[in-house]
């Protein structure tokens, strides 16, 4: 730590020099191992943990306090978020301007199939995820496409969630190094630290989920997808997966992504990969 | 036009369990919008839950309630099958009711 | 805990000299640097947001002719830029450090 602090205060190019020379251990990833990882990742989790059950990660802090979950679940007999679902099933049930739906661009008619995103699109080249599809579906119908943060897409995403509650999180990754590329991709994002707190998202969600960061109780990283789009109280209104990204980097003095940047799309990828297996429980209800 | 008041009225007893869901921005005039104009306050001033003639919960409501409130309470003297009327009125002259059946 | 870095910016800036009277010349060198400074670290996608706020303090302080405070802004700006470059440059190898294996 104080060789850290008299880098900084010397020169820049010195510093790197020297911390390369001192840096921690590092291992190279040889090969890509996507199983591997999200079994370990599993593993770090299950053990670090052993009194909670498995499905009950995708329950975020709920599960790493039992006062928190009584009163969440007394709320889920009237959840917040019933409005925005409600305006979800009724936007996607209504037809576009030129007769066609979103049921006419998702497999099943867009129905259970929230599990199955991201995914990799192997004639892009890229990861797509489900707001990013839906917004694909509107512009290639001649609609405009939605904001990704909040409201339409929110509720949207929180109807298609809410038909895929209870289903197992199922990401594949294509044998393909494009796909595994973008999974690592992901992985290095999630680890890497940001913004002036110099936090990556392990910090909160790695080393220190059921403790507080100020008053809240942070969520494991294990499910932390699942139960998207959230009703945040803080944000006394819905959120998406994008929204979620963005404030996570403002919070930490990150200046954000745009939403759907190549590296929200992969560290979407590399969450839910590693949570396969772990139930569907959007839309969720956060504090 | 779907009504802005749901609510689940359960009777377990002598006493009924209610809770209500209530969709209303519940604004406090204290927000910019993102031209950086205020908001101007719309909020709920009046709550109230009749049962068989008579006021089981009346609230009397201001800015500090939250979009979109939730209320849960619980009263007794009412049984399985009464009619429980809930109806607000706000600060713009706004006002929706409903009435449900205990059940 | 890795509170390095932002506890080394709170010394860094802490240690600075105090600046003698400074004018519309040292704010727009100081200004030039932090903005190239800034403008590395949008493209390596990793700015942070007080570099971002810091700037539009110097400009603000500037364009009401307080160039005293303003060249201070800018400074502390490139030293927040600088600092989450070297935070991307170090983080190429060492989130690894941070994995679960």
């Amino acid at each position: 730590m104080k060789a850290r602090i008299a880098l900084v205060l010397g020169s820049v190019s010195a510093a790197l020099v020297a911390l390369i020379i001192a840096s921690p251990r590092v291992i190279a990833a040889d090969k890509i191992d996507p199983a591997a990882d999200a079994k370990a990742f599993q593993n770090f989790f299950f053990q670090k943990f052993p009194d909670v059950k498995r499905e009950d990660f995708v329950n975020g802090p709920y599960s790493m306090n039992a006062d928190m979950k009584r009163q969440w679940q007394e709320k889920e007999e009237f959840p917040p978020y019933e409005f925005a679902l409600d305006a979800g099933k009724e936007m996607f049930a209504t037809p576009f301007r030129n007769g066609k739906s979103y049921a006419d661009c998702f497999p099943n008619g867009g129905i259970g199939i929230r599990q199955n995103y991201p995914y990799f699109d192997e004639k892009e080249g890229k990861v797509v995820t489900l707001e990013l599809a839906l917004n694909r579906c509107r512009e290639a119908n001649g609609e405009q496409p939605y904001s990704y943060v909040k409201d339409e897409m929110a509720s949207l995403t929180a109807y298609m969630a809410f038909t895929s509650r209870g289903k197992p999180m199922d990401i594949r990754i294509p044998d393909d190094p494009r796909a595994l590329a973008a999974f690592e991709n992901g992985k290095r994002y999630f680890y890497t630290r940001r913004g002036q707190m110099n936090f990556s998202c392990a910090s909160c969600h790695v080393q220190s989920p059921g403790e507080r960061i100020r008053a809240e109780i942070l969520a494991p990283a294990l499910g932390i997808l699942n139960a998207m789009p959230i009703y945040r109280s803080e944000w006394s209104g819905m959120g998406t997966t994008s929204r979620r990204f963005v404030t996570c980097n403002s919070q930490t003095r990150a200046v954000p992504l745009e939403p759907q940047a190549d590296e929200y799309r992969d560290v979407e990828y590399f969450l839910s990969y590693v949570a396969n297996g772990l139930p569907i429980s959007g839309p969720g209800a956060r504090p | 036009m779907a009504s802005s008041i749901r609510v689940r009225a359960i009777s377990n007893g002598d006493i009924t369990e209610v809770q209500t869901l209530i969709q209303h921005p519940m604004d406090t005039g204290l927000v910019k919008d993102a031209k950086g104009e205020l908001i101007p306050a719309h909020f709920i001033q009046q709550l109230t839950f009749e049962c068989n003639g008579k006021d089981v919960f009346v609230a009397d409501w201001g800015t500090a309630i939250s979009k979109d409130p939730y209320v849960k309470f619980s009263f007794k003297g009412a049984r399985k099958g009464d009619d429980l009327k809930i109806s607000w009125t706000d600060n713009k002259g706004g006002s929706d009711t409903i009435t449900a059946k205990i059940a | 805990m890795k509170r390095s870095l932002p506890l080394a910016m709170l010394l860094a800036l802490s240690l600075a000299p105090a600046a003698s009277a400074a004018n519309e010349a040292d704010y727009k060198a100081a200004y030039t640097a932090a903005e190239a400074a800034s403008r590395e670290a949008a493209g390596m996608r990793n700015q942070w947001t007080v570099t971002v706020s810091a700037l539009a303090a110097a400009k603000r302080a500037a364009d009401g002719g307080d160039f005293d405070r303003a060249t201070t802004a800018a400074k502390e700006a490139e030293a927040l830029a600088k600092a989450s470059i070297f935070q991307a440059m170090s983080e190429k190898e060492a989130w690894k450090a941070m994995e679960i294996r």
